[in-house]
């Protein structure tokens, strides 16, 4: 413990402290540890410790088949399994030069869509819980049941869903399905602004975030910020829009970006409204693409031994906690040479120690939540 | 900017420390000497018209049979939309390479992690630790020779299959 420098004018003692934040912290969402040295309830330093959640999916994937490893990849995030069984898919396909069905594309953007709203809803809803706003999270909670009974009905699973195969969809979205889903969005969209109302609006909320934990966009470039916190830092950089795959092209969007009307442009509250209004795109998103949804197979034929040509593929797609990129090389067996799992939450976690200098204690839960890291998304 | 005409510049700029550019693959690569990496790395960034100013991905990969380890940058310019990748082959017995950390700050996590799971050594690097695995691990695990410790801590790490159990 180290007496600081000021205790001989005032002569009072302060000495820093070194707290453990988790593993085991209800803001840290799954496991993962800060090492605190504070002095008094300002941080001086916030070292992250990670690992705790590592299952190795990368070694995994080179020791199973290229269709059996889709349902690992669903671990690597578990609040957006979706995006992960679609990015793996487009590589393999990348590589093999497998065709996917149009009717499979739309099915694969719904869902994924589908799943962005379920992930943003836990982000946005636990970030109120853990700054001590509880009802919203309920509210947020709730429509996420009704997306995971969705999900259920489009493949049978609530979590992990291992619904996009390679060279299209398990299982086609049924017409009944669609309506189901329509009617969910039409009781949703309004959802959002009473969400606005109840959290965003709220002065103490706005306190809380407004100025807490700025990116600067030089910052946010070195560390390869990515997705809404990348967008919060005021940079108009989307895979969907930018790097084009799916039929995205085909769908219209807009791509909300930090602007710092309320704090500083980057601040906590601006990742937050990012998510917020991503929402609200997610929704037109789905709608467009149950309206354009064509007719024919969900699925291509796709061999059961499945052995692309020798070569490697970087992929990347547009995950709720951004891009997400998968390094697959291959070298013609029916078995994966090496698979490389880049995600969003493991760059964003690097950046915490930077940003945690000089900032209070109770900040660092503002901070981890503004950036929704997702512990098993860190460690894979 | 054209993959080609990335390393045409290169080429141009640093003569014999880049090669074996491929440019009829999903993603154009070449080959880096690792001495030069630094220097490489730095006017990618630096130079106006190829801008790179994200380093999108890192990692590594063993290749056994070739008796190398191969470290792979992903890089990717917002500015101009273009990206190509550099490979840079190390030894396998002693596979070092200068940090990036100081041209991408982001390098430090990635190199962190490929200390961890591959061994190589990041001279220069600023805080060279395991990061997934214990501090105390032995061996490297995505290294294709890779044999698990067979206890660690006190706790077996191999586990009979399911089936036996059931059997018996």
């Amino acid at each position: 413990m180290n007496e600081t420098a000021q205790d001989q004018d005032t002569g009072f003692h302060t000495e820093d402290m070194t707290i453990s934040v988790g593993p085991q912290h209800p803001s840290t969402h799954g496991v993962l540890r800060f090492v605190v040295k504070t002095d008094g309830e300002v941080i001086s330093e916030a070292i992250p410790d990670v690992g705790y959640l590592h299952r190795s999916i990368e070694k995994i994937g080179e020791k199973v088949t290229w269709h059996g490893y889709v349902p690992y990849t669903d671990r690597a995030d578990y609040l957006a399994a979706m995006f992960a069984n679609q990015v793996f898919c487009m590589a393999a396909e990348k590589l093999a030069g497998t065709p996917v069905t149009r009717r499979g594309e739309f099915c694969r953007v719904i869902a994924c869509e589908l799943n962005r709203l379920a992930s943003h809803l836990i982000s946005v809803g636990t970030f109120g819980q853990d700054i001590g706003a509880m009802t919203p999270f309920v509210h947020a909670l709730r429509e996420r049941e009704t997306i995971n009974n969705l999900m259920e009905e489009i493949c049978g699973a609530r979590l992990t869903y291992n619904y996009i195969r390679i060279g299209g969809v398990g299982y086609d979205i049924l017409p009944e399905t669609c309506t189901r889903i329509s009617e969910f969005l039409d009781h949703f969209e309004p959802i959002v602004d009473e969400f606005n109302r109840l959290l965003t609006g709220n002065k103490i909320f706005i306190e809380r975030l407004a100025g807490i934990a700025v990116v600067s966009k030089e910052d946010a470039l070195q560390y390869n910020l990515v997705g809404p916190n990348l967008r919060g830092a005021g940079i108009k950089w989307d895979i969907r829009r930018d790097i084009p795959y799916s039929v995205y092209p085909e769908l219209e969007f807009e791509i909300p970006v930090g602007t710092g009307h309320i704090g500083a442009l980057g601040d906590s509250f601006d990742r937050y409204w990012v998510r917020i209004r991503e929402l609200q795109e997610s929704c037109k998103i789905v709608r467009q693409c149950l309206k354009m949804l064509p007719k024919g197979p969900a699925i291509s034929k796709v061999a059961r031994k499945f052995k692309p040509a020798a070569g490697e593929c970087y992929v990347r797609v547009e995950a709720p906690r951004g891009d997400m990129g998968f390094y697959v090389i291959s070298d013609g067996s029916e078995y994966p040479y090496r698979v490389r799992i880049r995600t969003g939450s493991y760059t964003a976690m690097s950046i915490i120690d930077k940003l945690s200098k000089g900032i209070m204690l109770a900040d660092l839960i503002v901070l981890i939540g503004s950036l929704d890291v997702d512990a098993p998304e860190i460690d894979r | 900017m054209e993959p080609s005409e990335i390393f045409a510049r290169l080429e141009k700029q640093f003569a014999a420390k880049v090669s074996d550019f491929k440019g009829d693959v999903q993603e154009p690569y070449f080959s880096v000497d690792a001495e030069a990496i630094l220097e490489i790395c730095r006017f990618l960034r630096d130079d106006a018209e190829l801008k790179f100013e994200v380093l999108s991905d890192q990692t590594a990969v063993d290749w056994p049979k070739e008796e190398k380890i191969q470290v792979v940058y992903h890089l990717y310019s917002y500015a101009h939309r273009h990206q190509i990748v550099l490979k840079v082959d190390l030894p396998r017995d002693n596979p070092t390479i200068a940090t990036a950390e100081g041209i991408w700050k982001v390098a430090n996590w990635f190199e962190r992690e490929i200390f961890d799971l591959f061994g190589v050594i990041f001279e220069g690097h600023s805080d060279l630790r395991r990061i997934m695995l214990p501090e105390d691990w032995v061996g490297y695990p995505l290294r294709k020779d890779y044999v698990e410790q067979e206890e660690y801590d006190g706790i077996s790490t191999q586990r009979a299959p399911l089936v036996d159990k059931l059997m018996r």
